[in-house]
C-alpha cells in the first residue's frame, strides 16, 4: 500500500489531490462524474464579502495549449454561501475549503472572521493573487508590504489552516513566500494565472472585455514548476504546486520541484475526471518506481544522489 | 439526465452544403433517452494541436432506436475543421447532455420554429420532439443562397417550411425576420435559434406580440458543466452561464 496523504500542520488530506477554486465551482457541477469525496480536498470558487457579477462577457479566449479568463470572481457573497451552499458542499467526506477574496484588507478581516466560524471548513486559501478584478486581488500580492499586511491581518484572526495562493506576476515570488511563511501561514500555494492578453485580428479588436486575463493550461506549467522549485527550497512550510497539471505525469514533476501536494485546474474543463485519474495515476508511478510514501519523492531533484 | 463522459463511435460524416456537415455518432454503452432538444454537447478536439478546449455543438438529432446522436456542424475554426475530417468508425470523447432543454408548449397552440444558417441545428431534434408530442409547428428557415440550405427534406417532414435567404435565390428575398409569414400568420409559441441579430429581432416580434418565445444561444464555453463561469450571459438574473442555466433562455428573462 502507497502512501500519498499529506499533512498542513495536523490537518490531514487523504491524497495530495486538490482542486483549484475556479475551475470546480462547489463540487456539485462534478457530482455527474465522480464522487468527488475521493479527492485530498476541494477549494471552492473565490468568495467575496458582497455578491459579485463578475466581468462582462467575453471573458474566455483560448491560446496555444491554454486559455485566457476574466471572470473577475462572480459569486454570491459569503451570505449566500453560508446558507446555501455550505451545509450541502461540507458533506463531502473529504477537506473543504474556501478561497477568500478582497478588495480593501477590511474586506479580508471580514471574511477571515467570518469563515474562522465555519466548522466544517478547516482552512482557508488566502488568494491576494486574482489578476481579474480592478480593486484588491493582485495589487496584494505583487507588493510585498501589502501582501505583508493582509497575511498578518488574517493570521491574527483565522485560527485553523491558513494558505496563501501566490500572484506569479512579480519579480521574485520567493519574497512573497518568505513573507508568507514569515507571517504565520501554514501552507502557499501557487501559481495563480499569469497576466496575458489576447487581440481578435478579424475584429482587430482585443479577445477579452477586460482586456487583459489569466492564463492558465499546460502553457503555464514550466513556470508553474520553476516558481514551485524555488519556493519550495526558500521556505519549511507545505507548498502546494497548481498550473498547468492535465495528467499523471505533470504532477509528478511538481512533486519532484518540491510540492507536497498539487491543485488541478484548467484540465477540469477538458475532462472532468482529470483530478480522481491523477489520484490513481500517482499511486501507480509510486508503485512502479518502488516507493512506499509520496514524501520520498517530494524535492527530489535537489536530494543528493544516493 | 446525468451527464456523462462517453467514446463515441462515428457512423457517418456526411458532407452538406459548403462548409457544413452532419456528424452521426453511435453511443455503445449508454442509454441515450433521457436527452431532451436544445441540449448540447462538449466533442474533445483530438487530432488538433493548436486547440485546447472542447468545442460545444447542439443535438441536431437524435435516434433513439439506433442510439444515435447528430450534430450539424458549420467549419467555422480549427476545431470545427479538425471534425470535419472523421471518418467512419473513428472515435471522439463527447460530454453530454449538457444545458437546459426548450420547453413544451400549452396543447393546441400554434407553434413556429425559426432558425438561421447553423443556428437550424437543434429545431430538427425539437420539430420531431413537438411532432411526438401532437404538434405540428410550421418551419421558417433563413440561409444565404439557395446553396447553402440544410437539410430541408428532414425539417420538411417536421411541418411547413418557409424559407428566406439573403440573395432571393430560394424562398423569400432576405433575412428570416423579413418573411411574410410573420405578418400572414399568428403564432402562440416561437422558438428559435441562429445569428445574435435574427434572434433579437424575433424577440422584440414577439415580445411585441406577447408570443412566448425561447432562443438557444450560442456563447465561447470552456467546461460546459457550470465549474468555469465563463459562458455567461447578462440577464435580469445578473450573469447566467449559458452552459447549465442555458443555452436555452426565455426571451423575458434576456437583456434585449
Amino acid at each position: 500500500m502507497v502512501n500519498i496523504g499529506f499533512n498542513i500542520g495536523d490537518l490531514h488530506f487523504k491524497n495530495p489531490v486538490l482542486t483549484a477554486s475556479g475551475t470546480f465551482g462547489y463540487g456539485s457541477e462534478f457530482d455527474d462524474f465522480f464522487d468527488v469525496s475521493l479527492l485530498g480536498g476541494i477549494i471552492l470558487k473565490g468568495i467575496t464579502l458582497e455578491p459579485r457579477e463578475g466581468n462582462p462577457y467575453p471573458r474566455m479566449a483560448e491560446t496555444p495549449s491554454g486559455m485566457l479568463n476574466s471572470v473577475g470572481l462572480q459569486n454570491k457573497g459569503i451570505d449566500y454561501f453560508e446558507r446555501e451552499i455550505y451545509p450541502e458542499v461540507t458533506a463531502y467526506k473529504t477537506n473543504v475549503l474556501l478561497n477568500i477574496n478582497g478588495s480593501t484588507v477590511d474586506d479580508y478581516i471580514a471574511l477571515a472572521y467570518r469563515t474562522n466560524k465555519l466548522e466544517k471548513i478547516p482552512a482557508v486559501e488566502l488568494n491576494i493573487s486574482c489578476p481579474n478584478v480592478k480593486m484588491g486581488g493582485m495589487a496584494f500580492g505583487t507588493n510585498t508590504e501589502t501582501a505583508r499586511t493582509v497575511i498578518k491581518k488574517v493570521r491574527a484572526i483565522y485560527k485553523k489552516k491558513l494558505i496563501v495562493k501566490l500572484s506569479p506576476n512579480v519579480t521574485n515570488i520567493v519574497d512573497f513566500a518568505r513573507i508568507a511563511q514569515e507571517e504565520g501561514a501554514d501552507a502557499i500555494s501557487l501559481i495563480n494565472t499569469i497576466l496575458g492578453m489576447a487581440i481578435d485580428t478579424k475584429s482587430m479588436k482585443h479577445s477579452l472585455s477586460t482586456i487583459t486575463g489569466g492564463l492558465s493550461g499546460p502553457a503555464v506549467k514550466p513556470v508553474a514548476i520553476r516558481m514551485v522549485w524555488q519556493v519550495a527550497k526558500a521556505v519549511s512550510i507545505p507548498v502546494i504546486g497548481i498550473g498547468g497539471i492535465m495528467n499523471t505525469s505533470d504532477a509528478i514533476e511538481f512533486f519532484l520541484a518540491g510540492a507536497s501536494a498539487v491543485q488541478i485546474g484548467t484540465a477540469s474543463f477538458i475532462d472532468p475526471k482529470a483530478s480522481v485519474i491523477i489520484i490513481e495515476g500517482i499511486k501507480q508511478y509510486l508503485d512502479e518506481k518502488g516507493f512506499s510514501d509520496i514524501k520520498k519523492i517530494i524535492g527530489f531533484i535537489n536530494k543528493p544522489n544516493i | 439526465m446525468v451527464k456523462r463522459v462517453e467514446t463515441l463511435v462515428v457512423l457517418e460524416n456526411k458532407s452538406l452544403a459548403k462548409d457544413y456537415f452532419i456528424l452521426v455518432l453511435s453511443s455503445l454503452n449508454e442509454d441515450i433517452s433521457d436527452i431532451k432538444p436544445g441540449q448540447f454537447v462538449q466533442v474533445k478536439i483530438e487530432r488538433s494541436p493548436s486547440t485546447f478546449l472542447r468545442r460545444p455543438f447542439s443535438i441536431h438529432d437524435v435516434n433513439f432506436s439506433q442510439n444515435t446522436i447528430s450534430l450539424l456542424i458549420k467549419i467555422v475554426g480549427k476545431g470545427s475543421l479538425a471534425l470535419s475530417g472523421l471518418k467512419n468508425k473513428d472515435t471522439v470523447n463527447v460530454i453530454y447532455p449538457l444545458g437546459n432543454s426548450f420547453s413544451l408548449p400549452q396543447p393546441g397552440k400554434r407553434v413556429l420554429l425559426a432558425g438561421g444558417g447553423c443556428g437550424i441545428a437543434p429545431l430538427l431534434f425539437l420539430g420531431k420532439y413537438l411532432r411526438s408530442h401532437g404538434f405540428v409547428p410550421d418551419l421558417l428557415l433563413g440561409f444565404k443562397d439557395a446553396g447553402q440550405t440544410l437539410e430541408l427534406d428532414e425539417y420538411a417532414k417536421i411541418g411547413r417550411v418557409y424559407l428566406a435567404t439573403e440573395d432571393g435565390s430560394m424562398g423569400q428575398k432576405g433575412y428570416v425576420t423579413d418573411h411574410s409569414i410573420l405578418k400572414s400568420e399568428k403564432y402562440d409559441y416561437v422558438y428559435s435559434c441562429g445569428p445574435e441579430p435574427m434572434l433579437k429581432n424575433i424577440a422584440r416580434y414577439c415580445k411585441d406580440r406577447k408570443i412566448f418565445c425561447e432562443v438557444s444561444l450560442e456563447n465561447l464555453m470552456a467546461c460546459g458543466i457550470g465549474a468555469c463561469l465563463c459562458c455567461v450571459v447578462d440577464t435580469v438574473k445578473g450573469n447566467l452561464c449559458t452552459c447549465t442555466e442555458g443555452p436555452v433562455f426565455n426571451i423575458n428573462d434576456l437583456k434585449w
